[in-house]
């Protein structure tokens, strides 16, 4: 039960980051992906908050021979640049450059009760299912 | 005219995201990669994987909900409608299980690894985001 119990506090507390850097608005990610126009600087310092904090964290829990809770880590195991995860980047790049939305902040915004939001949404999950089958 | 930006509230808000990262990982060995959370809902077989996976992502609007009442109302100004959503849901759909990762899984906690494979993935995706933004917006398609 500890696991999910942490899985929500963090969760929670990712949440409330989205939402007060205003990522889950698309309009301002649009804006930092709108080089060309009146470019919003809010997403890059968002990641340079997000990955300053990251980067020291991980390093030190890393070095640790196991979480506090769990008997291991679970890491991404491939190591290989491959065409999946080139091709896959590129066609999410692409998603996220039409809508302004990526997983986290569309979840996340569902909190707005927008119809247009679950829209998305559901509509990620169908990418997602069509991925898995046409991956096996 | 740059739009403005309330530099205060994304440094911390990405501190915040970053701190979220630690805590799943300290205590519970996860990434908190959201793609890939939500991934493991849609088409996970694995029995006792699925509730600390649901758990984060109902957190997520927790935490929103939270954030609307302490800091004020939230904003979602979309700029897409109908079939353009539609399709930008599925193309991130399929391409973050395709690529096997998002802003958070590689963008966030595979450049705070130094992974090669997820700091190419962030490369990828905004470099096509932004070419689909200048396409869209100023070649207007």
């Amino acid at each position: 039960m500890k696991v999910p119990l942490i899985a929500l506090l963090s969760g929670i507390i990712f949440g409330f980051g989205l939402s007060i850097s205003e990522m889950i608005n698309p309009t301002r990610v649009l804006g930092f992906l709108d080089v060309a126009g009146n470019w919003d600087a809010t997403l890059l310092l968002v990641m340079c908050g997000a990955l300053a904090v990251a980067f020291a964290g991980f390093t030190w829990v890393l070095k640790r021979p196991h979480p506090l809770f769990t008997d291991k880590f679970s890491l991404p195991t491939r190591k290989q640049i491959d065409t999946p995860l080139v091709i896959g980047s590129a066609i999410f790049g692409v998603g996220w450059g039409l809508a302004g939305f990526c997983p986290g902040p569309a979840i996340t915004a569902l909190a707005t009760l927008s119809p247009s939001v679950l829209l998305f949404v559901l509509a990620m999950l169908a990418g997602q299912w069509l991925a898995a089958s046409f991956i096996k | 005219m740059m739009p403005e930006v309330n530099v205060v509230n994304a440094l911390s808000g990405g501190a915040l995201i970053g701190v979220a990262s630690i805590l799943l990982l300290a205590l519970a060995g996860r990434i908190a990669g959201i793609s890939g959370i939500l991934g493991g809902l849609v088409t996970g077989s694995i029995a006792g994987d699925r509730l600390w996976r649901l758990a984060f992502l109902v957190g997520l609007v927790i935490g929103a909900v939270i954030c609307s009442l302490v800091v004020g109302p939230l904003r979602v100004q979309l700029q897409a409608e109908g079939w353009q959503l539609l399709l930008a849901g599925l193309l991130v759909g399929f391409g973050t299980r395709l690529g096997s990762g998002c802003t958070s899984g590689h963008g966030v906690c595979g450049i705070a690894r130094l992974s090669p494979r997820s700091i190419t993935a962030t490369l990828i995706f905004i470099s096509t985001g932004m070419v689909t933004v200048y396409l869209v917006r100023h070649i207007s398609l």
